[in-house]
């Protein structure tokens, strides 16, 4: 059973037809064609579908689409503006914090909830933030490293 | 598709091209890009073609007339950096800017065959091709140069493809290219670049793919959209070896979407438009099936036992004639038995492949670590002709070995061939992943050494128990899981035992008399090649041997080692390891543990030594793990910061297999089917970790990327018997294992 449903990603509200039990993941990636949040487990165990729906770092693997009608979601896709890579986003690159890869949506998400609430996190608060990102290159310590950057800063999240 | 030389060549001539350079319209049915789909599409410059030989230069490096640079590698991309590596080796040998040069790996369409990306090779092997073809390139052209400049060949000038001679006339590569044929041989008459005008090769050039990363661009294989696709899940069975006995489909096949529906003996997969509906079938074909299952025998309590109790004679791969006298005689005798579980790879990312069969032929885009050797075994399974194959390597999640890359690749095909003309995209779940992927194999390693007074080891005496090692695909289709639950099921023949299986289990140390025996074990559970093979668990045995020796001879283990030692570079790279540690003004409370321990991967790639400290934080906790530092010579280097990079990957990776990992399974299947059940290390217990490079430009490089794993296993069990007494020789190194 298919519905209308209007969601507000990156800032552009699109009506999409979907059943709305369908998982937001799978609507962020087929309809609106993003590549940020992906499967990981399925099962809020690995944080690698994550995006920010009203600020707050949410799974999209299992909360049905229409859950996220009326927030703002935002993913790391969003994020550079006019072609200009976001301060956190820099930080990774010039930090070089990524083997594979396939975290880094995940890590990029947490660091950037943990960052408007925080600017000026510990060490201990950024931990705990990228802690439910599954990581398997065991690429942390760049992680960490790039947050810390991206803190020090000083910019705008 | 494939065509022959000749064809090739014909084809080349005809349309007034040539090969070392030049702009040609695309063969078009070549095309790996099909359009419309949203993967980085190559740019106009380099036409997709297919190689035809190793020996040919334009199988590893092209040029065209606009000033672009494509360098092939049959090697893969898996989060090792290998693609900027090998563009500054080429860079830096053609004396071009590296914004020219763009990397195409893995592609049966077009680059060489190179077999595995695997055992840290890449670099040693098409890293040394790919220079070789540059310099070449380089030779050639500056011949052509001098005729053209009227100037003796030595006296030519490069900067960024442009030549000048020294009365000041000018050409450049893309010059002379331009409308020519060229197709040259490697010589290897051609000299390589002096490495002090090296602009690249040793510099920390970043990785452009993060730059995509961080931006969520299309990367992955599971990012791959063709026009048109379809999705697929496949149902595997409950566990190895089960039987479907019946299914009750109809429900499934009422579901909205569902185009397909697929039994083939035990092997039952689903197609629907979306990828959600593909999900929901999958969940409701659990419901619906009914299995018979075998029992997995033994279980893990008697796994150990049954290694032993099964295996009868030995393979002896090493004696010398005094070991069984010279045992006798030492002074200092030990004995010690070290226990490895089975251990997964755990891909971040569940496998995913796409397929599409189109007049009898198969294209599919994998992640695989092989494309050729995909390609061979694809064949078998259907068949056909390999030249009607095209494997086409795009990144998947990191592997670290034969994960489930392989068998989703087949199963997509398997998929595919029942809706011709449709791209299929399949993906894993979590529970395929971590229940059906191939396991690092259980393993048991029983030294026996002896020490002379003056505390140098006069023998050394091991065994060795393990599965396989290697059961990847190389042309035989049992080798893909699902072929194994086919109607017609493909016979499994694992072989690949041994080799390694027995990975650095002969010490570097210098040692006269040394026995090594392998007992091939035919285990429970499916295993292949997990970073490091068998290395991974025999440095951890013999490194903690190591220590229990040094402690045995009253001996600090940096000078232990060193004594016995005489391969200069090993030495060099534990002294370097000592100074950045400041071993000798450690804080030496009773609540601080230290351990090092030190390896030449496979006896013959990097050298590492490293060192972790151990903290007892609180009763309930036994230990925590709190700084690693590690050192690595791995010769010419590259690019350090790459290098630096997987090193620190690989060493947070063993700590976690080291201090977490153990596949839970009992006789009814596996239990470890999510991270809750096979957790692994998080950021909230990260230690710190440094990697310091000792780079020897003036020697050739040295595959790195699987150096860490063992040392830092038994790093971390010297610093837990440094820190608490309990001497843990069973991996993994839990507080529960420490006596307090
Ligand atoms: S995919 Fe959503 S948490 Fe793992
Ligand atoms: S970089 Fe590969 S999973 Fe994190």
């Amino acid at each position: 059973m298919t519905k209308s449903i209007v969601l507000a990603v990156n800032g552009t509200k699109k009506t999409i037809n979907v059943d709305p039990e369908e998982p937001l993941l799978y609507v962020l990636r087929e309809e609106f064609g993003l590549n940020g949040p992906k499967f990981g487990c399925g099962l809020h165990q690995c944080g690698s579908c994550l995006v920010l729906a009203n600020g707050q770092s949410s799974y999209t693997c299992r909360i049905p689409c229409s859950d996220f009608e009326g927030k703002k979601i935002e993913t790391i896709e969003g994020l550079s503006k006019k072609g200009k890579l976001h301060s956190l986003q820099q930080s990774f690159f010039e930090v070089q914090a990524a083997q594979c890869g396939y975290c880094v949506n995940g890590m990029l998400i947490s660091a950037l909830e943990l960052l408007r609430k925080n600017p000026n996190p510990n060490n201990h608060e950024i931990r705990e933030a990228l802690n439910k990102v599954i990581c398997r290159c065991g690429t942390h310590s760049r992680f960490i490293k790039a947050v810390k950057k991206a803190a020090d800063s000083q910019s705008k999240f | 598709m494939k065509i022959s030389k000749v064809d090739r060549r014909a084809f080349l001539k005809t349309t007034g091209h040539l090969l070392i350079g030049f702009n040609l319209f695309p063969l078009v049915n070549c095309s790996p890009y099909e359009e419309d789909s949203n993967l980085t599409k190559p740019y106009n410059g380099i036409p997709v073609r297919p190689h035809a030989g190793k020996d040919l230069i334009d199988s590893w490096i092209r040029l065209d007339a606009e000033g672009h640079v494509t360098v092939l590698t049959g090697k893969k991309e898996l989060g090792q950096g290998i693609r900027t590596a090998l563009i500054q080796i080429a860079a830096d040998e053609l004396e071009v800017d590296i914004k020219r040069c763009h990397i195409i790996n893995g592609d049966t369409g077009q680059t060489a065959n190179e077999g595995y990306t695997s055992g840290s090779n890449s670099i040693e092997g098409s890293g040394i091709a790919i220079r070789q073809a540059a310099a070449e390139v380089k030779f050639f052209l500056l011949q052509l140069a001098s005729e053209k400049l009227q100037a003796p060949y030595e006296n030519l000038m490069v900067k960024d493809g442009w030549i000048t001679s020294p009365d000041k006339k000018k050409t450049s590569y893309w010059d002379l290219v331009n409308g020519a044929y060229y197709e040259k041989s490697i010589t290897g008459k051609a000299q390589i670049l002096d490495i002090n005008k090296h602009k690249y090769v040793g510099k920390p050039i970043p990785r452009e793919d993060i730059l995509h990363l961080v931006k969520g661009d299309a990367h992955f294989v599971h990012d791959l959209r063709l026009p048109g696709m379809v999705h697929a899940r496949v149902l595997h069975p409950p566990s190895y070896g089960a039987k479907l006995i019946s299914i009750d489909s109809t429900a499934v096949r009422a579901l909205t979407g569902v185009l397909k529906l697929l039994i083939d003996g035990s092997f039952i997969a689903v197609i629907a438009e979306r990828e959600y509906q593909a999900l929901k079938a999958w969940e409701k074909l659990k419901e619906v099936t009914v299995w018979e299952k075998p029992t997995i025998n033994p279980v893990p309590d008697r796994l150990f036992a049954d290694m032993r109790s099964k295996t009868q004679k030995p393979e002896i791969i090493q004696e010398t004639p005094n070991i069984s006298k010279q045992l006798t005689i030492s002074p200092i005798r030990l004995k010690s038995v070290y226990q490895r579980p089975y251990q997964m790879h755990g891909s971040a990312g569940p496998s995913c492949a796409l397929a599409k069969w189109e007049n009898d032929q198969l294209t599919v885009w994998s992640p695989t670590q092989g494309v050729y050797p995909l390609q061979a075994t694809l064949a078998d399974l259907f068949q056909m002709d390999s030249e009607k194959i095209r494997c086409i390597g795009i990144p998947g999640s990191g592997c670290y070995g034969h994960n489930g890359a392989d068998d989703v690749s087949a199963e997509a095909a398997l998929i595919a061939k029942h809706l011709p003309g449709k791209h299929v995209r399949l993906q894993w779940m979590r529970e395929d992943e971590h229940q059906w992927e191939p396991y690092g194999s259980a393993m048991i390693m029983e030294l026996e050494a002896g020490v002379s007074k003056e505390g140098l080891i006069q023998v050394w005496d091991s065994k060795i128990w393990s599965d396989s090692h290697s059961t990847r695909p190389r042309g035989e289709a049992g080798h893909f899981v699902s072929a194994r639950h086919l109607g017609n099921p493909f016979p499994f023949r694992k072989g690949g035992f041994s080799g390694g299986a027995y990975r650095n289990a002969t010490p570097l140390y210098d040692i006269p008399d040394v026995r090594l025996q392998l007992f091939n074990y035919d285990g429970p559970l499916r295993s292949s090649a997990l970073r490091g093979l068998g290395a991974y668990a025999n440095i951890f045995a013999l490194e903690s041997f190591i220590d229990e020796l040094a402690k045995a001879s009253g001996v600090d283990p940096f000078t232990f080692r060193i004594h016995n030692l005489k391969d200069e570079r090993a030495i060099a790279v534990l002294e370097k390891l000592k100074e950045k540690t400041k071993w000798n003004a450690l804080e030496r409370s009773k609540n601080k543990g230290y351990g090092i321990a030190f390896a030449k991967y496979k006896n013959s790639a990097a050298y590492f030594a490293v060192m972790v400290e151990v903290e007892k934080i609180t009763e309930k906790e036994a230990f925590k793990l709190k700084r690693m530092i590690g050192v690595i010579e791995a010769g010419q280097c590259i690019n350090p910061d790459g290098l630096i990079n997987q090193t620190e990957g690989g060493m947070i990776q063993s700590a976690s297999w080291t201090l977490m990992e153990s596949i839970k399974y009992d006789e009814k299947g596996i239990l470890s089917k999510d991270w809750n059940s096979y957790p692994i290390l998080r950021a909230n217990d990260i230690p710190g970790v440094e990697v310091h490079v000792i780079n020897r430009p003036e020697l050739p490089p040295l595959g790195a990327g699987e150096a860490a794993q063992g040392p830092v296993a038994a790093a971390i069990a010297n610093a837990v018997f440094d820190c608490t007494g309990t001497r843990v020789r069973e991996l993994p190194i839990t507080a529960e294992k420490v006596e307090r």
